[in-house]
């Protein structure tokens, strides 16, 4: 065990590396968000306004991106689709992300029937593969934005319930844990002070290192004709639409499908750089 | 302060602790002697009714409380506030993402102490702390300083027990003597009842008025420390005497 004051320097210099990672993963994001939530402004055209004498026309210095088949400016239906595929990723991590941490959290520190009973419940919606059942609930409720929200956040949660159960269960049997009971600290309050924020760290690198997959699974809902409708703009939508184009207009496809790309690496980049800099055994040498 | 009678411990029909007498009065600091997994750890949780899973049996009085008969709610209401455990891994007994004054705040809120910042300052400076280190994290503070606040802890919740587990053997020697300094000005100035679990007969000397030796989860020799060291009536005692370099 090393003393505070061989471990200060340590902690100084160490994290400084691998949390440019996190870092530029961040900075990528905030640029795609910004893109994303300015669209209204920076968009040169509007994302639905179809022009069939400018259909399929190629990346010039008027269309950056080109045009699509209904000769709508592909540049601006992207930034329009980062709204509806952020939104989609966004909305689906924090449904899913704060039901199966809580149940996970409760389920890990009571232990016993509680957890058993919590546990098995999880691995019922484990049991099904998640784009299959988000395939099913797409087809049982009307495909929409919405829909595949629904559809992809009810797949989604059983994974957090796991790994924060998991994570929870451990921490039940450290000594704080223990010292808080000997203080008196009551079951719910020890489960939010300690329990909740101490497996939270491996939480967020998931929802980071998920984000991409979010997005991508979002996607292919939508490829698959079950998530967002014409003429909503949504990335996957749009490489739906234009990837029939691909030989003779490749500009169609290529661009929501390079957005697409991007957002899902900038996520990756970012929780691996979290992972990184959150390890535990970087802090307590 | 604490009474005990009679106390049986067991896991499963297995006896693995049984005190027939133990007393400890305000002001008297008493040490449960033994090696590992003679039972003494056992008999301490059990005073606070933390041994999970176990049968026990007999008469426990602490702080007034019979532990035995208490409700949940009473027991919560006697941790801390009344009486306080100190362990053995004082680092590992503090949430690594709370600060320690964050963590002292919300005990005292728990327990319901009013004028919670003074109290603070007051109880960390009684054991020779900083009142700087209330904004630092666990990570941030040496083992003896994690120590000593968690008997801070229980000066400022107005304990009148303390349960030491092992309090000292995680710490190096001087920092040992520092805490074993605290424990026992507590006990003299503020009259605290001090109940010390410890294999190491060096720090017991110091600081315990009584002694208990424990083998194999019974009792084989108790009475004044100064006799019980000096003239061990027991083997096992002087076989735990001889062992000390």
């Amino acid at each position: 065990m090393s003393t505070p004051a061989e471990a200060a320097p340590l902690r100084r210099t160490l994290p400084r590396v691998t949390d440019r990672f996190a870092l530029a993963g961040a900075v990528l994001i905030a640029l795609i968000a910004l893109a994303a939530l300015l669209a209204p402004w920076i968009a040169p055209y509007p994302p639905d306004e179809v022009n069939p004498f400018d259909s399929l026309r190629a990346p010039d210095g008027a269309h950056w991106f080109g045009t699509d088949a209904a000769g709508r400016d592909v540049f601006s239906r992207v930034l329009y689709g980062g709204r509806t595929s952020l939104f989609i990723a966004v909305t689906v991590l924090a449904v899913s992300a704060t039901a199966g941490v809580l149940l996970g959290v409760v389920a890990g520190y009571a232990g016993g029937w509680v957890r058993d009973v919590i546990m098995r419940v999880t691995d019922v919606f484990l049991a099904f593969p998640a784009l299959l059942l988000s395939v099913a609930l797409a087809v049982v409720l009307r495909p929409s934005v919405t829909t595949v929200i629904v559809a992809i956040a009810v797949t989604w949660w059983p994974w957090y319930a796991r790994l924060s159960a998991s994570m929870a269960a451990s921490i039940a049997t450290r000594p704080y844990v223990d010292a808080a009971r000997c203080l008196g600290v009551p079951a719910h309050m020890i489960i939010l002070r300690h329990v909740l924020p101490n497996s939270l760290t491996p939480v967020l690198v998931q929802v980071s290192l998920d984000a991409g997959g979010v997005i991508l699974t979002a996607a292919a809902l939508s490829y698959l004709g079950l998530g967002a409708q014409e003429p909503t703009a949504e990335w996957g939508l749009m490489v739906e639409q234009g990837q029939t184009l691909f030989t003779t207009n490749w500009w169609v496809v290529t661009f929501p499908g390079l957005a697409i790309l991007l957002t899902a690496f900038a996520f990756n980049v970012l929780g691996e750089g979290l992972r990184n800099a959150l390890d535990p055994r970087r802090i307590v040498t | 302060m604490i009474e005990v009678r009679d106390l049986r411990v067991s896991y499963g029909g297995r006896t693995v602790a049984r005190v027939p007498e133990l007393d400890v009065a305000p002001g008297e600091c008493v040490a449960i002697v033994g090696e590992s997994g003679s039972g003494k750890s056992t008999t301490l949780l059990s005073l606070l009714g933390l041994t999970e899973g176990a049968e026990v049996s007999g008469r426990i009085r602490v702080a007034g409380v019979d532990v035995t008969a208490a409700s949940p709610a009473e027991l919560r209401a006697i941790r801390g506030a009344r009486v306080a455990l100190v362990m053995q891994s004082p680092q590992a007994a503090l949430s690594p993402t709370t600060r320690l004054g964050t963590l002292m705040r919300r005990a005292l809120k728990l327990h319901r102490v009013g004028d919670a910042e003074r109290v603070m300052t007051e109880a960390v400076r009684a054991v020779m702390l900083d009142p700087a280190i209330l904004r630092r994290y666990p990570h941030e503070i040496s083992g003896g300083q994690a120590q000593r606040f968690a008997i801070a802890l229980a000066v400022a919740l107005g304990a009148e027990a303390i349960l030491a587990d092992e309090p000292t053997s995680a710490l190096d020697v001087t920092v040992q003597a520092e805490v074993a300094a605290v424990l026992r000005g507590l006990c003299a100035e503020r009259g605290l009842a001090l109940l010390l679990v410890s294999h190491d007969l060096a720090l017991v000397s110091t600081i315990a008025d009584r002694v208990l030796v424990m083998r194999d989860g019974e009792v084989v020799e108790s009475g004044p420390a100064a006799r019980v060291l000096a003239e061990p009536a027991h083997p096992y005692t002087r076989e735990l005497l001889e062992a000390l370099p």
